[in-house]
């Protein structure tokens, strides 16, 4: 079963949990600046909002790469940036129309969201499930549920 | 490990910033933060200067596990002299600042001197400046911190700011960071201006590495994470009710201070409750409460955010109100509201707005308010001195005026700005000033929770409910229930809690915390993180080494044990009503007892032996 992530900005508390867990999987250190995911704060509208890379089917920046540092890890699904071939070239980071795929400046490579190679830690560091790791056909389940639940009020 | 290692010094007066290692001997006595930076503060400072001069110096420390995923980790505080208070200050704030300190490479800032003109200080990293601040010099925290977002280009940058109450001499000015999160208390605030610093503006992308035993850590880190999931304080009350959850509930026990703690319930406690927040308003349909939210790395988030109803008399022509931000915690509501006498939630919230806005402590500023309606409706200050204000019990429209006032230091604003007990001796009646060794009293009547009559007696930073929650056990039950009107064993216990609170500030963590762990859930996170023995007793130790530190300053200071006292309202006028009617609050049975629990002379004054076991 291939599996996504699942994120329902509405549970977001902005506490930053999925950045710390992200940063320290992939680094070996503690640093939201280094994090591939990105929490949000709207605060005038008191809103939080978790983003990263929905792993694209026809992944522009895998697509766009000119050396084919990025491929796909046919376990997960994840589009992977291999290190050793990429150049920083950051042609990557134009094609992206999310912009989750990020150059850094330290090891003059590109960085994204790999899933961790299945078990992502952002999903399991987050305290109000509002990043989860589900079914890929199923993302959208809890919405309709709540809808659904919606529906039988007025029977 | 888990410090980093480095201090920056700033010397204003010299516009020079540097780099200086970590005394670690200390860290390892005083772990971090409030321990470690008042330990920084006494080596460096006379305590008898005068907290405005320029040779008072202001510390931003963060505690060894601050930008770690421990859960509440985000801390940092703010350590100075108190120009209100004349006491060691130590004001603690979440938000993400402190995280950020230590992303920059820094265990704290230590700012000295005085700058000939307005600055700000610029950290991207190791990198520092002091930059001019003219432009931004009268303006308020939330002008200012748009301006530097948009100077710098970098909507990442975490600021730390005084507003113009500061710059205007408010002595209960606090530093707000991130637009809602304060370090409120004490006139730590008032201490920045008078050094003409207005902000800190920090970027940092080192990251936080430095873990000791890096697996050890983490098993404890989601191990504690899970003793607050199964906390019912801190994974349903806080989250969904916020500290306001109290409010209801203290009213029921009769420990809500009213109209300047003249009554012990206010009859419009629920419509300024947490319950109230949540309820849509009449106006526009939507509830005040817009979601809760999370300082840095914390899986309690008991933050609210807030909005007004556009058509609410305070805001009908200011539209830069209209949008979300920090709403009313207790502490806020109830001094705004209960102990003024206004229920009107919508304005309390507009209050709350400003003490962000422009940095007041929204506590001082309700109880002065306070002390000043019982001042007008006494008849020993009129319109003449409130500028035309009809400043009676009740009034949201004064509260909102004087609110106004005071956050700009004009008209009655100013009076209000000098605190309660300055404003009740100018006007001859310093008997109402509801405040110990000059701060104002928070939120729990001493007289319906006797062991926080004992505890704001003998806070090290006047009267306070933060340096000896004892309410967590007298009300709440946690981590075990005592009775509230009793003074038995309440020495004990807010010695305990005294010592403990100073362990968990000084680790860089959330005092809320300890509504669901115990020290045994704490002491293996700061084990696993730092060099150095950390066990329950070593951390209690540490807490009462930095309980005396600070004492010891106090008294180097020129305060003695006849500051640790109570207003006479509460120690001889009995409540009216509750379950507390009839009684008053027995600080003579409490205090001898605590004084020997603390190894402290009958005067208040530590013992040789005491200083000497604790290696202060």
């Amino acid at each position: 079963m291939l599996k996504s992530l699942q994120i329902e900005p509405e549970k977001c508390t902005g506490c930053l949990q999925c950045e710390l867990a992200c940063s320290y999987h992939h680094e070996g250190v503690f640093n939201p600046s280094k994090s591939r995911i990105k929490v949000f704060t709207f605060h005038h509208e008191g809103r939080f909002a978790p983003y990263t890379c929905t792993q694209c089917a026809e992944a522009w920046c895998l697509h766009t790469c000119p050396v084919e540092a990025i491929t796909i890890n046919l376990t997960t699904g994840a589009k992977e940036v291999g290190t050793e071939q990429c150049v920083g070239c950051k042609v990557c980071t134009i094609a992206c129309p999310f912009g989750t795929i990020n150059y850094q400046v330290e090891t003059g490579k590109v960085a994204k969201c790999d899933l961790c190679g299945g078990d992502p830690e952002c999903a399991k560091a987050c305290p109000t499930s509002a990043i989860a790791y589900v079914d890929a056909e199923q993302t959208g389940y809890q919405r309709m549920r709540a809808h659904a639940a919606q529906s039988i009020q007025s029977l | 490990m888990a410090w980093t290692g480095n201090v920056l010094r700033v010397n204003l007066t010299e516009r020079t910033c540097s780099k200086e290692p970590l005394n670690k001997d200390w860290a390892l006595s005083y772990l971090g933060q409030r321990g470690l930076a008042t330990k920084y503060l006494t080596e460096e400072i006379d305590p008898k200067i005068d907290a405005l001069s320029p040779d008072n110096k202001l510390i931003m420390a963060t505690g060894p596990l601050t930008g770690t995923p421990a859960s509440t980790a985000g801390r940092y505080s703010v350590i100075t002299k108190s120009p209100l208070t004349g006491t060691v200050a130590c004001s603690n704030s979440g938000g993400f600042i402190g995280m950020e300190f230590k992303n920059a490479g820094w265990d704290m800032i230590i700012f000295e001197g005085k700058a000939s003109s307005p600055v700000y200080l610029y950290l991207e990293n190791e990198q520092a400046q002091l930059l001019p601040a003219d432009e931004i010099w009268g303006q308020s925290v939330w002008q200012i911190d748009e301006w530097l977002h948009n100077r710098h280009q970098d909507p990442l940058l975490r600021i730390a700011a005084v507003g113009r109450s500061a710059e205007q001499g408010c002595l209960f000015s606090g530093i707000i960071n991130d637009l809602h999160r304060a370090a409120g208390r004490s006139g730590v605030g008032t201490v920045m201006a008078s050094k003409n610093l207005k902000a800190v503006a920090v970027r940092g992308t080192r990251g936080v590495g430095n873990i000791k035993d890096p697996v050890a850590f983490m098993q404890a880190v989601n191990a504690g994470k899970k003793v607050l999931v199964e906390g019912p304080v801190t994974s349903e009350g806080l989250p969904t009710y916020g500290t306001q959850v109290l409010m209801n509930v203290i009213n029921e026990v009769g420990a809500m201070p009213t109209r300047n703690f003249k009554d012990v319930q206010f009859e419009g406690a629920a419509k300024i409750s947490a319950e109230a927040m949540h309820e849509p308003r009449p106006t526009d349909g939507k509830p005040n409460l817009v979601t809760n939210a999370a300082c840095f790395g914390c899986t309690i988030a008991c933050g609210r955010i807030s909005t007004i109803a556009g058509s609410h008399f305070t805001i009908t022509n200011k539209p830069e109100y209209r949008g979300a931000s920090g709403g009313l915690e207790y502490e806020a509501a109830w001094a705004l509201g209960s102990d003024t006498g206004v229920d009107d939630l919508d304005a309390l919230t507009y209050v709350n707005f400003l003490c962000n806005e422009d940095g007041m402590d929204p506590i001082s500023l309700g109880s002065t308010i306070a002390a000043a309606m019982e001042l007008y409706e006494s008849g020993i200050i009129t319109k003449e001195q409130t500028g035309g204000i009809e400043l009676k019990f009740g009034s949201a429209e004064a509260l909102v005026k004087l609110t106004e006032l005071t956050a700009k230091g004009e008209g009655f604003g100013r009076e209000i700005g000098l605190g309660s007990k300055r404003l009740c001796e100018k006007y001859g009646r310093p008997e109402l000033s509801m405040t110990v060794k000059g701060q104002e009293f928070p939120a729990y009547d001493p007289r319906g929770i006797q062991g926080m009559g004992l505890a704001y007696a003998t806070s090290n930073r006047g009267a306070c409910h933060l340096r000896g929650y004892t309410v967590s056990s007298e009300i709440m039950g946690l981590p075990e229930k005592t009775d509230p009107l009793i003074t038995d064993g309440k020495a004990a216990l807010v010695k305990a809690f005294q010592d403990a609170t100073a362990a968990v500030d000084s680790a860089g963590l959330c005092v809320f915390s300890t509504f669901s762990w115990t020290m045994a859930d704490i002491a293996p996170q700061i084990a696993a993180a730092c060099d150095g023995d950390w066990t329950v007793d070593s951390l209690l130790e540490t807490g009462e080494r930095i309980w005396n530190l600070e004492r010891k300053f106090n008294l180097d200071a020129g305060l003695t044990g006849a500051d640790d006292n109570l207003p006479e309202r509460l120690l001889k006028e009995a409540a009216k009503t509750g379950p507390a009617k009839g009684k008053v609050n027995d600080l003579a049975k409490m205090l001898p007892e605590y004084y020997q629990l603390r190894g402290w002379t009958q005067e208040g004054i530590p013992k040789a032996e005491t200083l000497t076991r604790l290696s202060v």
